[in-house]
């Protein structure tokens, strides 16, 4: 028996490849000598990072992954995913355990400064809101004082939801679970009166999961702002910047007009500024300390921000969710990339 | 962890010094000890370092902040204008709370079918056995949610809630019931029953002794029965009666005044006893069965009866077989009760959680679980190691 | 031992009766069948209708088993759906929907491992458990066995990891669901029983040195839930070591395993201690025995002997146990089956998603406990209680 022990402990010490991001020297350096991409993601959400029935990871927080692998190591497949619970996604960051974290986590100023993150953009724009079912006969957030209402727990949504009712004088008596897919399954067991989530979830529970959507009403009110986005360790620079352009990088593509499926031909493009995002002309990525193929590599591999969002939130996915806040500037939405020049 | 060199004894007649008994036992601890506290010191520097190098705050300052999110239920007053701190103690407080009432059940449940398997009756015995092979061999997490959905899918919503009797009211939101309202004459009663289960107490030693002096047999049970029921029974008679009630009414989305039960809570308590229950049936089952039979066919020689041969006989000598891994039971249901996460249920883990994720202090939440959850542990392990000690074999270590 | 044993002496056996479904357990002499001429009227009033209480009970569990297994039957088998890739379908049949567990097994089962490489860890999962089934018969109790476990091992390991003989190389991290669960426990059982043992050894040592450093470790770990030794180990570990040192997350969570077991197998094996009597002791120091001869001939065998229910019961829980690890984000079998139903289309089909896996881990754990039971009955060596 010890020799099966010994031999089943020498097997897996074979293992002890160094898997962690290295804290000394700068990320970046780490990640090309690695030449792999250590990324922290959601462990199941469905559009933005969940495994597919293959074990083929997917959502727009992938795609982030999948465009920081393709600008620095120019694959985007060169990403190692790491599932990480609410709860330990911020020390995995702090630890050095990941070199980036890209899991639905909002924007905040404790978490920004206090908790050693750095969030270098917002690659979704939500909001919270409640859902209640239609015959309950309530119309505004404002009349649901005494009501039971499901939460999910260990999120900025709890506290929103707090904040909310105390603001307004409101009796609260929530239920707090702790995965996503419990809370949707207390409310439609009538569990609670209403469900408070990100609006974006709200609208995947209303289409997907209710028996008839049209028996359920999301009400009005958005009680708070839900910038989502990905995030680095304070302290590297260089690091923070090839993350926030990666995804400045997809936001222009999409105003450009850049596609995965036209970029090749673009490269033969006139527009200067086109050239300049592609690595034609010019050394935007050599600042960086990447390759100046860095976009084209991005928009080729993983495709623009647009391209992204369709194909995980909007009509490519099962959720449908219209652009809203995401649309770009020029349609009336926030997304909005610097020059890039 | 620790490593024991392996040496043979020798025989020989001179003994040289590192065969000497007294000194190889010296050795041997100072070696250990050794070991360990270089262990300890190095994973303390270790971590020190790495703190400081990767500029991660610590400290429990946190503990004193505005905590900010509501908990479902509370056993003392609690709003989200109050500290961390105070909403870690209404954690701590439901996990007393469902790991105390889960022991008390899983342990009754757990006896009743440990002897309901050696039962005579086929049937029963059949079913006592499906219970535990079916249950106990299912990850409990899965049975929680089992449960819960069980609950919340059945019962109606508060509008259309069951009544099954006047002022009781079940429903989607759990089980309401009427509340007495309380004054001097409960008080009275409290007192009653501490009594009660004080002299119970005193009749049970009084007669074990006149048994084991005189063979006479006293009715123990039920004088202890009496006692415990009759004295607040008296107090409440004697302090007039009173009927007073607050009846749980229909107002607005729910059900407001008397006491309440949640869904989450019974869900938890539900899958933790009958979960454990089937661990504790088994072990009362291998300690009864761990009594030679001659014990049990000399008891009937003697002209026992069954139960008395159980109660007599074969339950003292199987009890120093159960106590050991029925400590550990008990340890593994408060343990198990912070998966009460995963239903809602604001235990300390929950409410733990929850504060590491609004702060991101990880490591002191964590901390503070351990130390927590260690007390409680070491309470329980505490007393069953007194108890397992005072029924252990004179003699037998 | 040819002397019987005393009045408070320890037990030869715990649970060696019959457990055979259709033998009935008949504890009292007075009412057993006497073999196959029993007729079956006899067996039933001797079994079912002996007493009133007796007769009363044997109706209510009729009227039990009458109330809940139509509907249940209903469910799982008449009103299913069993085929198609439609959860509409599901919806309006009412049954259970088992087209959900045809679609996603392979998910459930194996995790992340990459799609076309899955015949690796199916091969690995069939040459385990042959060699799990193997070992379990006592024919094939010989020395050979440790050198056939070394390489299926080897075996697994190469067929996991990959990277040689044209296989791709695939990280721990891919590594998931039942696979996973398999290679968490076993080795975690494997490695934590002889430190168990020292462990309780250690517990009741006459060093005082070594018995409070067992007893502190014994008690700390079983004073603390799975979920924060996991925790710590997945995210604290990285603290402890020296900067540059990193283990991998599959390493750490079974170290946190290993020593989390180790504890709860030492009070096990202790409450067996505790049951053999002094004399056993005073005897092999009275042959002029030393510690670990006297230990590991005459204490021990008896001692374990006596432990096997709590000890079974013990890796029982923990197989079980190793569902917690998607705390730190390893996908084993719970962890995947809660994953398979994040889909929108598929969520209301999580209790299918349940059973399917709750039906694995049954099956293995049910083995484990009856497998252990012919195991005291085969080594019993005391007086049977036919």
């Amino acid at each position: 028996m010890t020799g099966l022990a010994t031999a089943s402990l020498v097997a897996a010490s074979i293992s002890f490849g160094s898997t962690s991001a290295a804290l000394a020297g700068t990320t970046l350096d780490a990640v090309k000598a690695r030449g792999e991409l250590i990324c922290g993601v959601h462990t199941s959400l469905y559009g933005f990072g969940y495994p597919d029935e293959k074990g083929a990871w997917r959502g727009i927080d992938i795609d982030m992954c999948r465009a920081v692998a393709a600008a620095v190591l120019g694959d985007d497949k060169k990403v190692k995913y790491v599932p990480l619970s609410a709860q330990a996604r911020l020390t995995a960051l702090q630890s050095g355990e990941i070199d980036m974290l890209s899991r639905n986590t909002t924007w905040t100023l404790t978490r920004d400064t206090a908790n050693g993150l750095n969030f270098t953009g917002v690659n979704y724009y939500d909001g919270q809101g409640f859902m209640v079912a239609k015959k309950l006969g309530v119309s505004s957030a404002k009349e649901l004082s005494g009501a039971t209402v499901c939460v999910q727990t260990g999120t900025t949504t709890e506290l929103n939801l707090a904040d909310f009712f105390r603001a307004n004088k409101m009796e609260l008596k929530p239920v707090t679970i702790e995965k996503y897919e419990e809370v949707t399954g207390a409310f439609l067991a009538g569990r609670c009166d209403a469900i408070t989530s990100d609006a974006s979830q709200l609208a995947a529970i209303r289409a997907n999961d209710t028996p008839n959507p049209a028996d359920y009403v999301i009400l009005p009110e958005l009680i708070s702002k839900e910038p989502l986005g990905p995030s680095v360790r304070q302290g590297d620079d260089q690091w923070f910047d090839v993350v926030k352009w990666s995804l400045f990088a997809m936001v222009e593509a999409e105003e450009r007009g850049l596609t995965s499926a036209n970029v090749d031909a673009a490269l033969k493009s006139p527009d200067p500024n086109v050239q300049r995002i592609l690595g034609v002309t010019g050394d935007l990525g050599k600042g960086m300390g990447l390759d100046n193929k860095w976009a084209y590599n991005i928009i080729k591999m993983v495709g623009n921000y647009g391209e992204s969002y369709e194909r995980n939130l909007g009509m490519g996915s099962k959720l449908q969710l219209s652009r809203g806040l995401n649309a770009l500037w020029t349609n009336g939405g926030l997304m909005y990339a610097p020059p890039m020049r | 962890m620790m490593a024991v060199s392996d040496q043979r004894a020798t025989t020989v007649t001179s003994v040289p010094w590192w065969n000497d008994r007294r000194i190889r036992a010296v050795l041997y601890q100072v070696v250990v000890l050794a070991g360990v506290a270089l262990l300890v010191a190095f994973l303390v520097s270790n971590t020190l370092d790495n703190l400081s190098s990767r500029n991660i705050a610590t400290g429990f300052g946190f503990l004193s902040r505005e905590a900010g999110f509501a908990v479902s239920e509370s056993v003392i007053p609690y709003n989200p204008a109050d500290s961390y701190f105070h909403v870690l103690i209404v954690g701590l407080l439901n996990t007393l709370k469902v790991s105390v009432l889960g022991i008390i059940l899983a342990s009754l449940i757990g006896t009743v079918v440990g002897v309901a398997r050696l039962s005579r009756n086929w049937l029963v015995a059949r079913f006592a056995a499906a219970y535990v092979e079916g249950l106990r061999n299912v990850p409990v997490l899965l049975q929680l949610f089992f449960w819960y959905s069980l609950i919340t899918e059945a019962l109606p919503s508060p509008r259309q809630a069951l009544n099954p009797l006047p002022g009781v009211f079940l429903s989607g939101r759990g089980l309401r019931f009427p509340e007495p309202v309380w004054g001097p004459t409960h008080a009275a009663m409290g007192v009653a029953l501490l009594a009660g289960i004080a002299v119970a107490w005193g009749v049970a030693r009084w007669a074990r002794r006149r048994r084991e002096r005189t063979g006479q047999l006293f009715p123990t049970g039920r004088v202890a029965a009496g006692l415990i029921v009759g004295l607040p029974l008296l107090a409440w008679l004697f302090g007039g009666a009173p009927l007073a009630m607050d009846v749980p009414e229909l107002r607005g989305f729910n059900f407001s005044g008397g006491l309440s039960v949640t869904p989450e809570f019974t869900a938890l308590l539900v899958g933790l006893v009958l979960y454990t229950g089937t661990f504790i049936a088994e072990i009362v089952r291998g300690g009864i069965l761990a009594v030679a039979h001659g014990q049990t066919e000399a008891g009937l020689a003697l002209g026992l009866s069954r139960g008395q041969v159980l109660r007599l006989i074969v339950l003292p000598q199987a009890i120093r077989v159960i106590i050991p891994p029925l400590t550990s039971q008990y340890l593994n249901l408060t343990k198990n009760s912070s998966l009460a996460v995963a239903i809602g249920f604001p235990d300390l883990v929950s409410t733990a959680n929850t504060a590491i994720n609004q702060t991101g202090q990880a490591v002191e939440g964590i901390a503070v679980i351990m130390a927590v959850y260690l007390t409680v542990s070491l309470s329980i392990s505490t007393f069953m190691n007194w108890y397992n000690r005072r029924i252990a074999l004179k003699g037998a270590r | 031992m040819t002397d019987r044993p005393r009045f408070e002496e320890t037990p030869d056996e715990i649970f060696a009766h019959e457990e055979e479904p259709f033998e009935p357990h008949v504890p009292s002499p007075a009412v057993r069948p006497k073999g196959p001429h029993l007729a079956a009227f006899e067996w039933i009033k001797a079994n079912l209708f002996s007493s009133v209480p007796n007769t009363l009970l044997t109706l209510f569990g009729l009227w039990l088993l009458w109330q809940a297994i139509p509907p249940m039957l209903d469910w799982a088998l008449f009103s299913a759906v069993w085929h198609g890739d439609d959860p509409t379908l599901c919806r309006q049949a009412g049954g259970a929907c088992w087209a959900f567990v045809e679609q996603k097994h392979r998910f459930i089962l194996f995790g992340l491992y990459p799609w076309d490489e899955q015949w690796r860890p199916l091969l690995a999962v069939c040459m385990f458990i042959a060699a799990l089934v193997t070992t379990c018969c006592p024919r094939f109790w010989k020395p050979w066995l440790a050198g056939m476990w070394i390489v299926v091992f080897a075996a697994c390991a190469l067929l996991m990891w990959g990277g040689v003989l044209g296989m791709t190389f695939v990280d721990t991290g891919q590594w998931g669901g039942l696979p996973l669960t398999l290679i968490l426990s076993v080795v975690g059982m494997v490695c934590s029983f002889p430190l168990a043992i020292l462990l309780a050894l250690g517990r009741r040592s006459d060093l005082p040195a070594i018995r409070s450093v067992c007893v502190g470790f014994i008690e700390f770990v079983r004073g603390v839930p799975l979920v924060s030794v996991l925790f710590m180990a997945s995210v604290m570990f990285p603290l402890f070591l020296p900067e540059g040192v990193t283990i991998n997350k599959l390493l750490r969570a079974q170290v946190g395993i290993i020593l989390f077991t180790a504890a709860y197998l030492a009070e096990a094996v202790r409450g067996g201690l505790q049951a053999v009597p002094r004399g056993q002791y005073e005897a092999a120091d009275a042959i002029g025995l030393g510690y670990w001869q006297k230990m590991g001939l005459i204490i021990l065998p008896q001692a374990l002997k006596v432990s096997i229910p709590p000890l079974v019961n013990q890796f029982i829980s923990m197989f079980k146990d190793t569902s917690l690890v998607i705390i730190i984000g390893l996908f084993d079998l719970l962890t995947t089956a809660k994953t398979a139903v994040a889909e929108p289309q598929w969520r209301p089909f999580f209790v299918e998603s349940y059973v399917f896996v709750a039906m694995i881990y049954w099956s293995f754990c049910f083995f484990m406990s009856r497998y252990s039971q012919f195991l005291e009955r085969l080594m019993d060596t005391g007086h049977r209680r036919t």
